[in-house]
């Protein structure tokens, strides 16, 4: 064979073609239930699947790089495009991490208002999740009922930020904008209808026989292997390990909140199930008590060098518009240094690493992304195991590929 | 009066038979015949197909279509054009005589089937001495068609889906047949007109449907699971998994080859709810003694939609079965339970009239299915959640 073809991905194991039994069959980047353009080369020996093999790459947008070309305030559009499914908290991420370099204090009102809005993007990712999930079993009606609620949900983001999805709310040192007058009323709104909501999809599924024998016992992963092959969040703690950021290195205080972090010991595709269905119960316990414990003050830090000016000071004020043209134009320089800032996003622990020069621009950002690690544990889960049982872990595990390829 | 609403087809056939030559006579009765099942029924898939999709809209909290003519009822007529104009793609690879052969088999061999379905009383097309052998055997070519399209487009996903479809036709078509036969043997006859005159008595008001007997309502049940399994409806669409298996056996059909697919599909959910409409539900039979006077097709149609509804809300419910579950479901679940409601209804048939007799076969009933189900159940017993909150 010349050199200069592509080796396959798959060879086979086998010297002698008319003794094997396998055959290699490739699912995606176009393929109903891969979540995106995940591409999956499997060897497969009648239904039983044999070797796994995840090809990443088709949705490579090349975040991490332009990043080292924007001001350090234009990143944060950037992530948005991350994770499509919880913008909200790769805002989050990333404004923390470069506020930790620049060292402000963030006023409790943006740092409550941004644990409310983190636990909204949460539901909304979860409700996107077990649609989808369910819908891979073959259960078609629940997708469409999680999507009614969703929407509600982007509805709230588009009142606060003017997007359902690429939200970019949160900005460095606050919020962007104040919430509108009704807003509050939405969200508690939503808090009401959702419980009796994710009760229906409980109904329809966690009794269901066909739905529980379809997820039992299907595609374990043991605790040390999940923490061998770096899995974080909900996979994570449906296998035992009781780790959660929020509670275990509490940001944006989170350590003002109780909840509670359902995990299960199972380890199987039933456990991720439930314990993702229980942290969406937790969410709203979070949610409620960020509306109710609000507290006043401003969204914005105390920083005038790098929090944009008010419109009103800007107008009136000389320094005011000093500042204003000096952060769009220039943007401001952070401390040389680096940082490493995990948050507890939907589907695990995302970290970002931001590395500063001293300049308007940061030097390196890179992404620490839970559904990339997730994804290597899929070989482990799937092997020997059914070719359906594979679109089942999939589902399990969440992945969403703008997350991967970056 | 009512009779004559009732005969009125078989009427206007004599009318028209009477004036043509001698010669011809057989012909043209025959042609009179098969003519109004060719267009009837695929009327009655497009019909289905806008039920189908309103209804699911509706289980689905969403509209379904509601663009093309009144409330979207002519949605098939656009179906039918779109796919005519469609382009006709065969892969280059694909055995192409094959690859054609498979559709058009298919379909023929869905229509077959509906020669001896009664869809009225005297409105048979083929009143055979064996008419639900026929069925059966007719019932049994789609399995070749299927595996013809899956071979013949040689795409792994067609390969895969056209494998499934083979097994869990082939395994669910024992139950399905074992179930018939206690009608059979109830009836003492292979004929579909015949069964169904057997069960055309009252009771006070109620009918002698085979269904209100204890081994009748377990095979009515058993047939059901079979028939859904046999026209690869949800939960058991496992061979067109879309979800897996993108559409399964014919992911490599365009066009009107792939229109062709969806109305055998519908076909043989039909013509399998009319077989089950045929063996225990009495078939063209009124359901009380009081509504004899409303013709008997129009009983026949009704009871067909009732089953069709029945389909639509399952596939609206449910989620889809793993292969080995379908399998094990049905060689240790269906099987045992058809072979012991064969001999409920030998001991039915011999047993003297009467409340022991009833006892003694719903027990027969009842037993096998507690202990099958605890048995098949067995090692995946629903545990108490093992979940914990952390402190």
């Amino acid at each position: 064979m010349p050199d200069f073809l592509p080796a396959p991905i798959i060879e086979s194991r086998v010297d002698d073609p008319t003794k094997d039994r396998t055959m290699v069959l490739n699912m995606g980047p176009q393929h109903p239930s891969t979540h995106g353009v995940l591409r999956l080369v499997l060897e497969i020996d009648g239904e039983t699947v044999n070797r796994i093999v995840p090809d990443i790459g088709y949705l490579h947008t090349g975040i991490e790089k332009t990043c080292e070309a924007k001001f350090y305030q234009q990143v944060v559009p950037l992530t948005d495009r991350i994770d499509y499914l919880s913008p909200m908290s790769n805002n989050l991420c990333y404004c923390l991490a470069v506020e930790k370099l620049l060292q402000i204090e963030i006023p409790p009102r943006a740092q409550w208002t941004r644990v409310l809005l983190n636990e909204l993007t949460r539901l909304a990712s979860h409700l996107v999740w077990l649609g989808t999930h369910a819908m891979d079993i073959g259960a078609l009606t629940v997708f469409l009922y999680t999507f009614r609620e969703r929407e509600e949900i982007l509805k709230i983001f588009e009142m606060i930020s003017g997007q359902r999805m690429m939200t970019s709310y949160f900005r460095i040192g606050g919020l962007a904008l104040e919430p509108p007058l009704d807003f509050y009323s939405r969200v508690q709104a939503i808090l009401r209808i959702l419980p009796e909501k994710i009760d229906q999809y409980s109904n329809l599924l966690t009794g269901n026989p066909i739905f529980y024998n379809r997820l039992k016992g299907v595609g374990h992963l043991s605790a040390a292997n999940g923490i061998a092959l770096g899995v974080t969040g909900p996979p994570l703690r449906a296998s035992g390990v009781d780790w959660d950021l929020r509670r275990d290195k509490p940001y944006s205080s989170y350590e003002k909140f109780q909840f509670d972090v359902p995990t299960s010991t199972d380890g199987d595709v039933w456990a991720r199930y439930l314990v993702r269905l229980l942290e969406m119960r937790e969410s709203l316990k979070i949610c409620q008590q960020a509306l109710d414990g609000m507290p006043d003050g401003p969204i914005k830090a105390d920083a005038p060098k790098v929090v944009l000016p008010e419109r009103e000071k800007m107008k009136t004020q000389m320094e005011a518009l000093i500042f204003h043209f000096k952060i769009v134009t220039e943007g401001f320089a952070v401390p040389a240094g680096e940082v490493y800032q995990a948050i507890e996003s939907p589907r695990g622990e995302m970290g970002y690493y931001v590395v500063s020069d001293g300049t308007a621009k940061p030097y390196r950002v890179h992404m620490r992304n839970p559904s990339f690690a997730t994804l290597q544990a899929l070989e482990t889960m799937c092997k020997g195991r059914m070719l359906a049982d594979v679109v089942a872990v999939i589902g399990s595990i969440d992945i969403v590929l703008g997350e991967i390829d970056r | 009066m009512t009779e004559t609403i009732d005969q009125i087809f078989v009427i206007l056939k004599h009318w028209l038979v009477g004036h043509v030559p001698t010669a011809v006579e057989p012909i043209v009765s025959e042609l009179l015949s098969v003519v109004p099942i060719i267009l009837l029924f695929p009327l009655l898939f497009a019909l289905i197909t806008v039920m189908e999709r309103k209804g699911l809209g509706r289980i689905q909290n969403r509209y379904g279509p509601n663009r093309v003519g009144p409330c979207g009822i002519l949605q098939p007529i656009a179906d039918g054009i779109k796919t005519l104009t469609k382009e006709n793609i065969v892969p280059h690879s694909a055995d192409k005589v094959v690859h054609l052969l498979a559709p058009l088999l298919l379909v023929m061999a869905t229509f077959l089937g509906y020669a001896v379905l009664p869809v009225g009383r005297n409105m048979v097309a083929a009143n055979m001495d064996a008419g639900v052998l026929f069925f059966f055997a007719v019932g049994s070519m789609t399995e070749l068609s299927v595996f013809m399209a899956g071979w013949s487009s040689r795409n792994k996903y067609s390969l895969l889906g056209a494998m499934r479809a083979i097994a869990q036709m082939i395994s669910y078509e024992v139950p399905l047949i074992l179930s018939s036969v206690t009608v059979i043997m109830a009836a003492g006859t292979l004929s579909t007109v015949s069964i169904v005159e057997q069960q055309s008595g009252y009771t006070g008001i109620f009918p002698h449907w085979f269904v209100f007997t204890p081994w009748g309502f377990a095979g009515f049940v058993l047939f059901m699971i079979a028939a859904t399994a046999e026209s690869n409806r949800s939960p058991f669409d496992l061979p067109e998994g879309e979800s897996e298996l993108i559409a399964g056996y014919y992911t490599e059909y365009s066009g009107f080859k792939f229109a062709l697919f969806f109305l055998a599909e519908y076909l043989g959910m039909m013509s399998i709810s009319g077989m089950a409409i045929t063996l225990f539900l009495g078939g063209w039979a009124a359901p009380l003694s009081f509504l004899t006077w409303i013709p008997s097709y129009l009983w026949f149609f009704g009871k067909l939609f009732f089953f069709i509804a029945g389909f639509i809300w399952i596939r609206g419910t449910l989620p889809r079965l793993r292969m080995d579950q379908l399998m094990n479901f049905a060689w240790k679940f269906m099987l045992p339970m058809a072979l012991i409601n064969l001999v409920t209804a030998g001991v039915w048939r011999f047993m003297p009239t009467g409340i022991l007799r009833w006892l003694v076969c719903s027990a027969m009933v009842v037993a096998p299915y507690v202990l099958l189900g605890r048995g098949f159940m067995l090692g995946k017993r629903l545990e108490k959640r093992t979940y914990r909150f952390a402190d």
